[in-house]
């Protein structure tokens, strides 16, 4: 019995690593482009309120995913606009930005939905033949929602595309030194737009992954700052997708730990456990810093401007 | 050519208020928009968000009462803004402050009324001031960003409110235990901020507050430590071989605006709440920065600011009627920061280009406007 709910517990923390995965990983994009994005969760909050409100009226999962990427790809253009073409300060764009799809998510919650009703089909369980009855790592691993492995491959396919692409050459040329990148002729404010931009898209569907896919709910501020660990996650990553895997399975750990001390019944306030993941990001902010300083991209959080150089 | 500097210096003087003045102005635009989108009459909204902030004598006191808090909150975040320590914290300094002060309220209820009130604002201001230093000295020392930390230690004080307020800090009245009410009793009369005017929310914090927006404005452009905190905002780089410690000023800027956000949380429970509530700090944090960044990051700017965010918060909560919720005010607020932040190039390239022509005139006229900075820049040498 008790084996079981752990394996069920782990289950959990993996289908929950899903929304921290892909805005982790659109992140790191943009951050490797040298544009540090701190709208992440309000961009996740319009997404989930996006794909919901889809799949509310009848729409598939599907659909509702690529409406929550179209919303997450609109923002993430609006926040590459601020920083890159009006090079504006990027820490208070981002909390602009964040706020924003706070208010607004909920804005179209209470006008369009008004109270707290599940839709009945978001995205099922998908068990995958043979691999899924592996004892154990079957039920944790495989037997998830197409999110979940959509977010599980997408860990390889940012690491191809940032490590062996001209594309992914550009975006950390742009990231480590504009100047040089812009002298060899790499467009830099493109690249840094198309980075940006896909990190709006990832963020949205994470929202999407959130509440079509882990729950069948939209609530007021549901991410509970999910999208701000995201960003955290990138540092503590060493801004490589295979660091970010890492930095989320640790908090899948956390989460994991933290439902299973309140089914073991610990008599433990659940608020104080609770605090467990924002101390546990404190935490990993300070060790990122001893383990990765030399890995951030130099020119992160700097607009660049070509007539000063 | 100097008929033209002297129209250049007067629009550049008009900057601070004409910038904030547009972004009111687009970000009303682009949330009708919105408005009209969901089929709601912006018109009315708008209209509600005037009437219910202004339209009587008790919803003016309401907003006063609100722009006390936001104020205080305020000139904090312009210190730390100052200092370039992007303390987004300040919602959670609120709280841990506004619990030190009726923790303190409630122990020592037998301490004459004026000295109570002073030691439990006191303990508000140094629990801010001590919860805002842990990212400080992360910040300086450990090189960890300080957004991103403020913003964890927002979500551990709000849980930390939770757990105080459901175990030692409980309301023991009976009845509300057992109804599983999370707030703390109430505070003895003698603690309360004395009211300005008798039955409303109009009370003795908001002298206070603007008084602490003169003192800020004091410190920030006539001390030495002001100066200082400017200056590594400024360019870390040259303080720092101006013999400036950057790390000692990171902690001090950011341990002072967590202890003004200490101190208007106190002034929130002591002049309005008289205990502490679940969501006594809501919106208060990040409405505090928006007020901030709307001012210019100037103390002084922070009070009509504070005034005019203050109307939103309260008129927020009425729009009801009017068939939205109060988050529009939320929406409103992220697209008046995102104006702001984005107005700065702009600003700087019509600066820009303004200079070029008259060169030598603004040269001139910006060496003569120097010799005082260059006074303080002496003195912060010796």
């Amino acid at each position: 019995m008790a084996d079981s709910s752990i394996v069920l517990i782990a289950a959990q923390g993996v289908s929950a690593s899903a929304s921290y995965l892909y805005a982790s990983l659109g992140e790191a994009f943009g951050q490797r482009s040298g544009v540090f994005n701190l709208g992440v969760d309000g961009i996740m909050l319009m997404g989930a309120f996006t794909a919901f409100y889809t799949v509310y009226n009848g729409q598939s999962p599907l659909v509702g995913v690529l409406a929550a990427a179209l919303v997450g790809a609109a923002m993430g253009l609006l926040m590459a606009f601020i920083s890159v073409t009006l090079k504006a300060e990027q820490g208070i764009s981002g909390i602009g930005l964040y706020m924003f799809g706070l208010g607004l998510s909920t804005l179209l919650f209470d006008t369009l939905i008004k109270s707290v009703r599940p839709i009945d089909h978001g995205f099922d369980k998908l068990p995958i033949p043979v691999l899924s009855t592996i004892p154990v790592i079957g039920p944790i691993l495989f037997n998830q929602n197409l999110m979940v492995y959509g977010a599980l491959l997408l860990v390889p396919i940012s690491w191809f595309v940032l490590n062996k692409t001209t594309l992914g050459l550009n975006i950390r040329a742009a990231g480590q030194n504009p100047q040089a990148a812009d002298a060899m002729g790499v467009n830099v404010a493109l690249v840094r737009y198309f980075a940006v931009t896909f990190g709006g898209t990832m963020a949205g569907i994470a929202g999407a992954s959130l509440s079509i896919a882990q729950t069948n709910i939209f609530q007021q501020n549901m991410t509970n700052g999910i999208g701000f660990i995201a960003v955290a996650l990138v540092y503590f990553g060493g801004w490589s997708p295979i660091g970010i895997l890492g930095g989320t399975l640790l908090f899948s750990v956390v989460t994991t730990l933290q439902l299973w001390i309140q089914t073991l019944g610990v008599p433990i306030s659940p608020s104080l456990i609770s605090m467990l993941p924002s101390v546990v990001t404190i935490i990993a902010l300070v060790l990122a810093v001893y383990f990765y300083r030399t890995q951030a991209p130099s020119a992160l959080g700097q607009p660049y401007r070509r007539d000063e150089n | 050519m100097t008929l033209y500097s002297r129209f250049t210096r007067q629009r550049e003087a008009l900057m601070p208020i004409l910038v904030p003045v547009l972004a009111v102005a687009a970000a009303l635009a682009v949330g009708a928009v919105f408005l009209l989108a969901l089929g709601i009459d912006p018109g009315k909204v708008y209209e509600k968000l005037i009437s219910g902030a202004v339209g009587s004598t008790y919803s003016q006191t309401q907003t006063i009462g609100k722009a006390t808090t936001l104020l205080l909150v305020a000139i904090g975040v312009c210190i730390a803004f100052r200092a370039n320590v992007l303390n987004i914290g300040v919602e959670g300094q609120v709280i841990v402050g506004g619990l030190a002060t009726t923790a303190f309220a409630l122990n020592f209820k037998d301490l004459p009324s004026p000295i109570l009130i002073t030691l439990s604002l006191l303990a508000g201001f140094i629990a801010g001031g001590a919860w805002a230093a842990i990212p400080g000295v992360l910040k300086a020392w450990f090189r960890v960003n300080e957004i991103l930390s403020t913003i964890m230690m927002n979500q551990i004080s709000v849980y930390l409110l939770i757990v105080l307020l459901t175990g030692p800090l409980q309301d023991t009245t009976a009845g509300t235990a057992s109804a599983n009410i999370v707030q703390s009793s109430k505070i003895p009369e003698a603690a309360w901020l004395p009211l300005l005017i008798p039955r409303t929310v109009f009370h003795l914090g908001a002298i206070l507050a603007v008084i602490a927006a003169f003192v800020v404005y004091f410190f920030l452009w006539r001390t030495v430590a002001g100066y200082r905190i400017r200056a590594v905002g400024q360019n870390p780089y040259a303080s720092a071989y101006a013999g400036i410690s950057v790390k000692r000023m990171t902690v001090l800027a950011m341990v002072l605006s967590g202890a003004l956000a200490g101190l208007a949380g106190g002034v929130e429970v002591l002049g309005i709440t008289h205990r502490a509530i679940q969501d006594f700090s809501t919106g208060y944090g990040f409405s505090g920065i928006v007020v901030a960044l709307f001012g210019s990051l100037h103390p002084l700017g922070a009070i009509p600011a504070a005034l005019l965010f203050g109307g939103m918060l309260v008129s927020g909560t009425k729009l009801g009627s009017v068939g939205v919720s109060s988050s529009m005010v939320t929406v409103l607020e992220g697209l008046i920061v995102l104006f702001v932040v984005s107005s700065s190039e702009l600003v700087r390239r019509s600066r820009r280009h303004a200079a070029e022509p008259p060169l030598r005139a603004e040269t001139e006229s910006e060496l003569s406007a120097d010799t005082s900075l260059n006074a303080e820049r002496k003195e912060v040498v010796t």
